[in-house]
Parts: C-alpha cells; structure tokens; sequence
C-alpha cells in the first residue's frame, strides 16, 4: 500500500506530506497562480507549494475553484 | 497598418495583465477616486454574487433577496479590504484577477458562517474514537485496518489536545476552517498552521509505527 491507495478519510487526516503554503501564502498567490493555470503555463513549478495547500486545505481550495470559475466564465462572456 | 483599437498586438496589450490603469484612480482625489471606487465595487459585487448563488445550496433557508443581501455585505468588506491594501498589488496578475479573490473569500466565509450560524461545533475529543474506514479503497482491507488503528493511536497520543481538537473538527466533522476560528477566537492561517502540525505529528507517529511506505 502507498500513499495513493489510502482511503479519502486517512489522506485527509494525514495531509498532503509534501511542502505546502499557509493560508495566507495561498491567497497572496491565487491570482497570479490561476491565471497561470488558465493561460497553461506549469503554475505549479512557478508557485510551489500551492498545490499541496490546496490538497490539504479545504477553504482555500473552494476559493481557488471559484476564482477559476468566475475567470473562465468572464472569458466566454 | 491597421488602426490601434483592431491592431491584435495592441488587443493583446490591452488584455496583458496589470495594464488595466482605472485602478490607479483608487488613489486619486474628488471625482476621479469615486468613479474608481464605483467601478471597484461593481467589480467585487459581481465576485460575490457569483460565489455567493455558487454556494447557495449550502443556505436553503435563504430567500435570493437574502443571498443578494449577503453578497452586497460581502462586496462592501472585500472593498474595504482591497483599498487598504492597495499597496499589496504589484501586477502579477490583471487588477481585475486580483480584487476578484479578496470578493470570493469574503463571500465564501460569510457563506460558511451563516450555514453553521445555529450549529454547535462539537470539539468533543472522544468523537474522533467513532473514526470508521470511508470505504473500501484498493488497498488491502488489513492492512489498512491497522494504518488506521496506528492513526487512531497517532491522535490520541501524538498530539497536544488543542492541535486533536482541530483535527477532529475540521476533518473528521467536517466543520469548515473559518467557522472553527470564529468559534475559537482565532484566524483561518493559524488554525491551519496547527492542522498542519497535528498532521505532520501524525504522520511521524504513523512512520515511527513502520508505515512508512503507507504514507509515501
């Protein structure tokens, strides 16, 4: 077994295990990682750690979503 | 050579974030500083409307005149927000991108707080005890019976009571981060500095207990 075959309720449990942002890191960056992310660049070699959080961290990742969201939707209106 | 206004190059310029300049009116005077804020505001209400009906399942008690009451709140804190740290904006994305999150985080956090409003957040430690598999995964059911026995271990010696109560509370009660730290007195980035903690003292326990692999 490794870390890819636990059960959703143990990876939550045990995070992410990898170097990762705080909240506060996260938001600093979410802008410029998401429009990184929509324009295909490798945002997550550009922001390390961001990915992790957003693994680890709920909230953040609800956020992340949305910003996502409202951009994409901008593009095609 | 074409007109500028259908040159794609200059389109391109105009799209490229950071070059959208109606934002440096936000730290002008009189009409100027208004029309700005006008147009910020307008910005941010549409951030917090979208977030706000997005979420809008987790409030089945709220009529869409409550949800719009909602987003025009959450618009007018992010703008508080956004002029305050004005200074913070340095072009790595467009303006737009940019003040946009300030409007999602904020009508995200009231979303969550006004649907755990009338909810008790049990902190009760022994709740992480009743900690059940999620389901069958890949893995063989042995052994992952006894990664979650060293788990359940792991919480309760590992770690100190408060970093088991944020656990506990934001993962297995799923109660969202920003209603916790309300409860507590406390903010999202140092509950999840604790989670991060219990977390990473969870998994030290978990490979000290010869799971390393497991984990990995």
């Amino acid at each position: 077994m490794t870390g890819r075959d636990l059960d959703p309720t143990l990876l939550r449990l045990l995070g992410p295990g990898e170097r990762e942002l705080d909240c506060d890191e996260c938001f600093t960056q979410l802008n410029r990682y998401v429009e990184l992310e929509l324009a295909g660049e490798p945002a997550d070699e550009h922001v390390p750690g961001m990915r992790s959080h957003l693994v680890g961290c709920p909230a953040c990742a609800e956020e992340h979503e949305s910003l996502r969201a409202l951009l994409e939707l901008d593009s095609v209106s | 050579m074409p007109p500028a206004d259908t040159n794609p190059d200059m389109s391109a310029l105009a799209a490229a974030p950071g070059l959208e300049e109606w934002h440096l009116d936000l730290d002008a005077q009189g009409p100027r500083r208004e029309e700005a804020v006008a147009r910020l505001h307008g910005i941010l209400l549409r951030a917090a409307r979208f977030e706000v009906f997005r979420r809008s399942g987790a409030l089945p008690q709220l009529s869409a005149v409550e949800l719009d009451e909602l987003a025009q709140e959450a618009a007018d804190d992010a703008a508080v927000s956004v002029l305050r740290r004005l200074g913070d904006f340095r072009g790595e994305s467009s303006f737009r991108t940019w003040a946009y999150k300030f409007a999602l985080l904020e009508a995200a956090v009231k979303v969550r707080r006004r649907a755990w409003r009338d909810r008790e957040v049990t902190l009760e430690p022994e709740h992480w005890e009743s900690l059940a598999h999620a389901g069958p995964g890949p893995a063989d059911d042995a052994e992952s019976a006894a990664l979650l026995e060293v788990v359940r271990d792991g919480i309760r010696t590992a770690l100190t009571p408060r970093q088991r109560q944020v656990l506990v509370a934001v993962v297995l009660e799923g109660v969202p981060i920003d209603v916790l730290a309300e409860r507590l007195g406390s903010n999202r980035n140092a509950l999840y500095k604790m989670l991060h903690d219990a977390r990473r003292r969870l998994r030290s326990h978990v490979a000290e207990a010869g799971y390393s692999e497991a984990i990995e």
